[in-house]
C-alpha cells in the first residue's frame, strides 16, 4: 500500500468560550491518498471546515488543537515546534480555496499580480517568468483572453470567474493536495457545474488530490471517489462514493440521502431529519445522533467507534439496518 | 411534529452563567493591570473628592521658614512634609491632592464636551453625506487651521480666567479630531450590508444611527478620548503657566509643574511629583480603558478569555514538568 498523502489521526479541536469549552472536533481520523478526491459532507457545525483549517494551520484563538496528529507524507504538520517546516508545505504542497471568492482577492491588486505573487514566493520565479506562468494558469482554468485579463482588477470579474482565479492561484505551484472548502456555495448552479468540471479535469491532468468540503450531496456524487460523513465533530461513516449512495449504513447518512429532494418526485414537502444536532459544549458520550435516530436504543449510549463494514467504515452498532421505513 | 418538542430539541442545556456584574468583576480581577488601573483611578477620584479631609495642610498656606524642604527620605527631609515643600513653603503633597480636583474636572469635562460635540457633528456629516458633509467638514478644517492657543488667549482675555472658561475654551479647540474620526467610521459603516439591511427593514435614521452605527464607534472613540485627556492636562498646564488658566491660590497639577520649572535644578520634587501624578493617572485610565474596550467587543472578549485559558494551561504544564 502506498503511503497516504495526508493522514489525520484522532484529531481533537476545541474552542475555549466563556460559556464553556466547545468540542468542535472529537477524534477525527482520515487519510487522503495521492490523486484521490475525498468528499467531506455534514451539516453546519459538524466540523468540516474546522478539519480543513486544522490541516492548513489556520486554527486561531479561541480555537486550539487539543489532541491528535496531522501527518503530511509521514511528517507531523501540527504543533508549535513544526510550524516553520510546515510553512514550506502550506501554500506550496497543500493549498486551499475558500467559499467566498468575493473577499478572498485583494481589490487593490490586479489579478495578474496576485497570481504572480504566489509563483514568485513559492517557486522563485522572476517577474517575467511569473507573469508568463500566471497567463498559462488563467488559460488552464478556462479564462479566455488571459493576457488582457491579467491587468484587470477583481471587481471586473464575475463570481465564477473569481473562483476560477482562486483555483488558478491554488494550483499555481502544482500542489499535491487542494482543499476546497465549499468552493461553489456562493455560485449559481450552472457556474457550479463548470467549476466542478474544471476541478475534475485539473485533477486528471495534474494527479492532484482534492479534499472537497461541502454540504451538497449532489456534488459529492459527481466528483468524489471517497466520502467521509461528519456529524457533531466526529466522522460517522466513510466509504467509496458508490457504496455510500447505494447502500448507506449509518442512519444519519441514510437520513441525509433520504432528505435530498429529487427532481421527479412529486412531494409536497421536503423530507427532513427531525431535531437538531447536539450542542458541542457538552457532547454526549455515546452516539451523538441518538436523539434523532429512529432505531436508536439504550445500547447506543455507549461510545461508538468506526469499524469496517463492507467496503467502508461506520460508527454505528446497528450499521446497515434500515433506519427509515421507506427504501432509501 | 409538535412545536414544543421541536424547540426543546433546538435548545441544548446551557450551563447556568453567573450574573453579568459579578462575572464582569471576576473578569476584571483576572486582568491584573486593568484592576490596578481602576484601583488607582478610584483612589485619585477619592482623594480629589475628599481633599479637605485627606490633605495634611491647606495647599495655599505659606511658610517662609520651611521653604524648599526635600521629601522625607532625603537628608534634610522631615515627616511634617512627606513630599517636601515649594519655594513659598507650601506642602507639595497637599497641593497634589487639591490639584487633582482642578485637573480631573477640567480633563474629564473637557473630554466629555469635546467628544460629544465632535461625535454629533461627525455622525451628522457622515450619515447625511453630500453637501452637509462638505460644509461641516470644511468648518472642521477652518477650526483646525486656526491656532488653538491664540483662540484660548483671546477668549480668556475677554471672559476672564477661571476653571469653567478653561473647560469651555478647551472643548471648542479640541472637538475637531473627534468629528473627523467619527465621520470617517460612520461613512464607511454606512455602506456595510448590516446597516443597509437595517434600513431595508424600515429602521428610522435615529435607530440606525444609535443602534447600528454608534456601537462601532465606541472603542476608537474611547481610545481617542484617553489620548486627548493627556493633551488637555498639558494644555491646561500651558495656559495656567501663561497665567490665563487656574488662578492661584487655587492649584492644578499642570500649574504646579509649570511653576516648579524655575526650581528644577535645586528642588526636583516640585516638578516630579505633580508630573508623576499626571503620568500615573493617564496610565491607569489607559490600562482600564483597554480592558473596557475589549470587554465591550463580544469577539475580542471571547478571544481574551481563550488566551487566558491557554496561558493557564501552559503554566500548569510547566509546573507538572518542573
Amino acid at each position: 500500500m502506498t503511503m497516504p498523502l495526508l493522514e489525520i489521526d484522532n484529531l481533537h479541536v476545541c474552542f475555549d468560550t466563556r460559556a464553556g469549552t466547545v468540542q468542535a472536533l472529537r477524534g477525527v481520523s482520515l487519510s487522503v491518498a495521492p490523486g484521490e478526491t475525498l468528499g467531506i459532507v455534514g451539516e453546519s457545525g459538524s466540523g468540516k471546515s474546522v478539519t480543513a483549517q486544522a490541516v492548513m494551520g489556520l486554527i486561531d484563538v479561541p480555537g486550539r488543537i487539543s489532541g491528535g496528529e496531522i501527518l503530511w507524507q509521514g511528517q507531523p504538520l501540527a504543533g508549535v515546534d513544526v510550524t516553520r517546516a510546515a510553512r514550506g508545505i502550506w501554500g506550496r504542497e497543500i493549498t486551499m480555496i475558500f467559499q467566498n471568492p468575493m473577499t478572498s482577492l485583494n481589490p487593490l491588486m490586479t489579478i495578474g499580480a496576485q497570481i504572480a505573487e504566489v509563483v514568485e514566493l513559492h517557486m522563485g520565479f522572476d517577474r517575467r517568468a511569473a507573469r508568463q506562468r500566471a497567463a498559462e494558469l488563467l488559460s488552464a482554468v478556462g479564462i479566455a483572453g488571459a493576457e488582457r485579463r491579467l491587468g484587470q482588477y477583481p471587481h471586473e470579474f464575475s463570481g465564477g470567474m473569481r473562483q476560477r482565479v482562486m483555483i488558478a492561484m491554488g494550483i499555481a505551484c502544482e500542489p499535491k493536495l487542494l482543499i476546497a472548502d465549499e468552493p461553489t456555495t456562493a455560485l449559481d448552479v450552472t457556474i457550479q457545474a463548470q467549476i466542478l468540471e474544471l476541478l475534475a479535469e485539473l485533477q486528471e491532468k495534474m494527479g492532484l488530490a482534492i479534499v472537497l468540503i461541502t454540504h451538497d450531496l449532489g456534488i459529492v456524487a459527481g466528483l468524489c471517489h471517497r466520502v467521509a460523513v461528519m456529524y457533531a465533530g466526529q466522522i460517522v461513516e466513510t466509504g467509496p462514493v458508490d457504496a455510500i449512495f447505494e447502500n448507506p449504513s449509518h442512519p444519519y447518512t441514510q437520513g441525509l440521502i433520504r432528505s435530498t429532494p429529487g427532481l421527479d418526485a412529486d412531494e409536497e414537502r421536503l423530507t427532513a431529519i427531525d431535531g437538531a444536532p447536539p450542542g458541542l459544549l457538552r457532547p454526549p458520550s455515546g452516539c451523538a445522533f441518538l436523539p434523532r435516530c429512529p432505531i436508536g436504543d439504550e445500547g447506543c449510549r455507549a461510545p461508538q467507534r468506526l469499524r469496517a463494514v463492507g467496503s467502508g467504515t461506520v460508527a454505528c452498532r446497528k450499521a446497515g439496518e434500515q433506519a427509515w421505513r421507506e427504501a432509501v | 411534529m409538535a412545536a414544543s418538542d421541536f424547540t426543546a430539541s433546538l435548545t441544548p442545556p446551557i450551563p447556568a452563567t453567573t450574573s453579568a456584574p459579578r462575572s464582569a468583576i471576576s473578569e476584571l480581577l483576572h486582568d491584573k493591570a486593568a484592576a490596578i488601573g481602576l484601583a488607582f483611578i478610584l483612589l485619585i477620584v477619592f482623594l480629589a473628592l475628599f481633599a479637605p479631609l485627606v490633605a495634611p495642610y491647606d495647599p495655599a498656606a505659606q511658610s517662609i521658614m520651611a521653604r524648599l524642604k526635600p521629601p522625607v527620605w532625603m537628608a534634610r527631609g522631615t515627616w511634617e512634609h512627606l513630599l517636601g515643600t515649594d519655594n513659598l513653603g507650601r506642602d507639595v503633597l497637599s497641593r497634589i491632592i487639591w490639584g487633582a480636583r482642578a485637573t480631573l474636572t477640567i480633563g474629564a469635562v473637557t473630554c466629555l464636551l469635546a467628544a460629544t460635540l465632535g461625535t454629533v457633528v461627525g455622525l451628522w456629516a457622515g450619515f447625511i453625506g453630500g453637501r452637509t458633509d462638505s460644509v461641516l467638514m470644511r468648518l472642521v478644517d477652518i477650526q483646525v487651521s486656526f491656532p488653538g492657543i491664540l483662540l484660548i488667549l483671546l477668549v480668556v482675555a475677554v471672559l476672564g480666567p477661571g476653571v469653567w472658561t478653561l473647560v469651555a475654551v478647551l472643548s471648542v479647540t479640541n472637538w475637531m479630531v473627534y468629528a473627523r474620526l467619527v465621520r470617517g467610521i460612520v461613512s464607511s459603516t454606512r455602506q456595510t450590508p448590516y446597516v443597509e439591511a437595517a434600513e431595508v427593514i424600515g429602521c428610522r435614521p435615529a435607530r440606525v444611527i444609535f443602534r447600528h452605527i454608534l456601537p462601532n464607534i465606541v472603542s476608537p472613540l474611547l481610545t481617542l478620548a484617553i489620548l486627548e485627556f493627556t493633551n488637555i492636562v498639558l494644555a491646561e498646564a500651558a495656559v495656567s503657566f501663561l497665567g490665563f488658566g487656574v488662578q492661584p491660590p487655587a492649584t492644578s497639577w499642570g500649574l504646579d509643574v509649570a511653576s516648579g520649572r524655575d526650581y528644577l535644578f535645586i528642588a526636583w520634587w516640585l516638578v516630579t511629583f505633580p508630573g508623576l501624578a499626571i503620568v500615573v493617572t493617564v496610565l491607569s485610565i489607559n490600562l482600564f480603558a483597554n480592558w473596557l474596550r475589549v470587554t465591550t467587543d463580544p469577539e475580542e472578549r471571547e478571544k481574551r478569555f481563550a488566551r487566558a485559558e491557554t496561558a493557564k494551561r501552559r503554566r500548569a504544564r510547566r509546573r507538572v514538568g518542573a
